[in-house]
């Protein structure tokens, strides 16, 4: 039954002290599916994140990640799921190459593997000849390129991507958004929380959250039609000033 | 395993690309030993003396220059009036004045009882205190051979012997006190500050998101910091045996084997303060305020022990850089073995489990 969900939350719920970072949250992604997670600054997205990838150990709840428990499982969960940070993730002093040898390698992966993938993943990014180049070199699209496709090196069956363009212009936002699709196509769930509306447009399914709660979760058009809205950052503003 | 080399392959990135951590790594041991060996010395050796002669004849002058051939004391100049000594201290050069009384010599011979005025420059009390030290040892000897062996009926002779450092060399005091500081600082500072970065830049996350167990991320970090803090051992005793002649009496085995051992409890200290916070800057001042400090204070390397108030020395057990002190001497010096040194090594093999211990108990709290 959960094999075809990438995701399975039940009651899933973080408390810090008194304060309730996540309340209860029970949700399903599909294997495949390009799932957003949307919620103001302190809404909980990140603690909700942080509790599927094994950072944080829940208060209670249950969650499965790729038919995995989160509790019991952690070893199949983690090399079945990739992880890209809101804060840029590559080490600066490091070159390209050896960034991607770097995370390929604690991924277990071979040293053909690793030769393959590099090459793979060099020309992918048009970035033949940038691969000998220290990280901080190259300019901030970039460097969240290769941060992405190092994040799916191991071809994991999830990837989690918390807040990814943050500080990026439009245009490389689209080219990143370009990758994300095409990881998805290959089968890859995409998990990913964001700011920006016109970015929550691009997923299949979005959820919601205010005050530690999913208040909405369908496809973005659906929502629409739900909140009698034009545009998701509509159905943002109707459900977060709802709470105040 | 493979993971592990991937691992520790790139933390040798890090440091090799790093001027400044290398600055410290391997030029901060030979400045230390440098400065510590030449420079900063409690020795006296050329102390510049003033002499007020009232007596002038050949005993007086045959004193003068027993004090100048012992390369402790160099005249820098002869006053002429008592009036003169005041105005020599307040120059500054002048750090000991030898006032002789008229007739001095022929006290000596006749009267039995000659008087002999040393003022020193106190503002410095310790360099005051070994002046009139080596001063009084110079005129005693000098007494003795003239003849005026004291008509006290008995005399207690104390014949002093300096055991284990017998032209008493700071530096062997030294070495062994830079030796544990530079480790304390690249074990224990270096792998603070190392962890903390990945925490700072945000890696830690995606490591701890990987299949890598945390207790081999932070093996990963640490390991290389073993290997060099081993290197910079062998460095710093490579010096002390070469440019200051100091001696490896014991078992150089144990020696290492020790330096090892420091080197793990000073790194379990680092760990244990990147368990504490997460930026670099607060692990930099932990290190420097909570472990050089006392390393350099309260270990008995620069100030004796032996002369703090009680409740500093008790305090001064915690720290393992006191430990790591008395096996470094013992081992060098003494030629001590493992039947001399296995209490501070219990201490010191004590301390790191502990440290581990409670660096193990507070990652644990952190992640949930």
């Amino acid at each position: 039954m959960s094999k075809q969900y990438a995701i399975v939350t039940k009651a899933l719920t973080k408390r810090f002290g008194h304060f309730t970072a996540t309340d209860a949250i029970t949700f399903e992604v599909e294997q495949g599916e390009i799932f957003g997670f949307l919620g103001a600054n302190g809404a909980g997205k990140t603690t909700a994140m942080r509790m599927l990838c094994g950072l944080l150990t829940p208060t209670s709840g249950e969650a499965t990640i790729a038919g995995y428990d989160i509790y019991k499982q952690t070893e199949q969960v983690k090399k079945r799921i990739g992880y890209m940070s809101q804060k840029f993730s590559l080490y600066e002093d490091l070159t390209v190459k050896e960034n991607i040898r770097f995370y390929a390698g604690i991924y277990g992966l071979s040293n053909q593997q690793i030769k393959e993938k590099t090459a793979e993943l060099l020309r992918k990014l048009q970035m033949e000849k940038e691969g000998g180049q220290l990280v901080s070199s190259l300019p901030l699209g970039w460097k969240q390129k290769l941060s992405f496709s190092i994040a799916v090196i191991h071809d994991p069956s999830i990837v989690f991507l918390d807040e990814p363009t943050g500080g990026v212009d439009p245009i490389t936002r689209r080219q990143f958004w370009d990758l994300i699709y095409e990881a998805a196509d290959r089968g890859v769930t995409i998990f990913v929380t964001t700011h920006y509306m016109d970015e929550a447009e691009y997923c299949n399914r979005i959820s919601i959250m205010v005050d530690g709660k999913i208040k909405a979760l369908d496809t973005p058009r659906k929502l629409k039609e739900q909140f009698n809205a034009d545009s998701m950052n509509d159905v943002f503003l109707q459900l977060a000033r709802a709470k105040s | 395993m493979r993971q592990f080399l991937v691992f520790v392959r790139k933390e040798f990135y890090h440091i090799f690309r790093d001027k400044r951590t290398l600055l410290i790594l391997f030029g901060m041991p030979v400045v230390l030993i440098v400065l510590f060996g030449f420079a900063i010395t409690n020795e006296i050796h050329k102390a510049q003396i003033a002499v007020l002669d009232n007596a002038r004849d050949a005993f007086s002058s045959r004193l003068v220059s027993r004090l100048t051939a012992s390369g402790y004391f160099e005249v820098n100049r002869y006053l002429s009036s008592r009036a003169e000594v005041e105005p020599a201290f307040r120059e500054g050069d002048i750090k000991l004045v030898v006032v002789i009384p008229e007739k001095f010599g022929h006290n000596f011979h006749h009267a039995k009882k000659a008087p002999l005025q040393l003022i020193t420059d106190s503002s410095d009390p310790n360099t005051a205190t070994t002046l009139t030290n080596y001063a009084n040892a110079i005129v005693m000897q000098y007494q003795e051979e003239m003849g005026g062996k004291m008509e006290l009926p008995l005399t207690i002779q104390t014949a002093v012997r300096m055991e284990y450092n017998p032209s008493l060399k700071g530096v062997f005091l030294f070495v062994p006190g830079v030796m544990t500081l530079i480790l304390m600082l690249v074990s224990a500072m270096m792998t603070s500050i190392t962890i903390t970065r990945e925490k700072e830049l945000g890696t830690m996350e995606i490591l701890l998101v990987s299949p890598l167990r945390p207790l081999l991320i932070i093996a990963g970090k640490v390991v290389p910091y073993i290997g060099l803090s081993f290197i910079i051992s062998l460095l710093i005793l490579a010096m002390g045996a070469g440019v200051f002649a100091m001696p490896v009496k014991g078992s150089l085995v144990l020696l290492l084997l020790e330096c090892i051992l420091f080197g793990l409890t000073a790194l379990s200290l680092g760990i244990l303060i990147s368990t504490i916070t997460n930026s670099q800057q607060t692990a930099m001042m932990i290190s420097m305020m909570g472990l050089l400090l006392p390393t350099i204070l309260l270990s008995g390397f620069v100030f004796p022990l032996e002369s703090m108030p009680v409740a500093l020395q008790v305090i001064s057990n915690i720290f393992p850089a006191k430990w790591f002190i008395i096996i470094l001497k013992s081992i060098m010096l003494k030629g001590g073995g493992l039947q001399q040194v296995w209490l501070p090594t219990l201490i010191l093999s004590g301390m790191t489990l502990f440290f581990l211990a409670l660096s193990i108990r507070n990652f644990k709290s952190r992640l949930s």
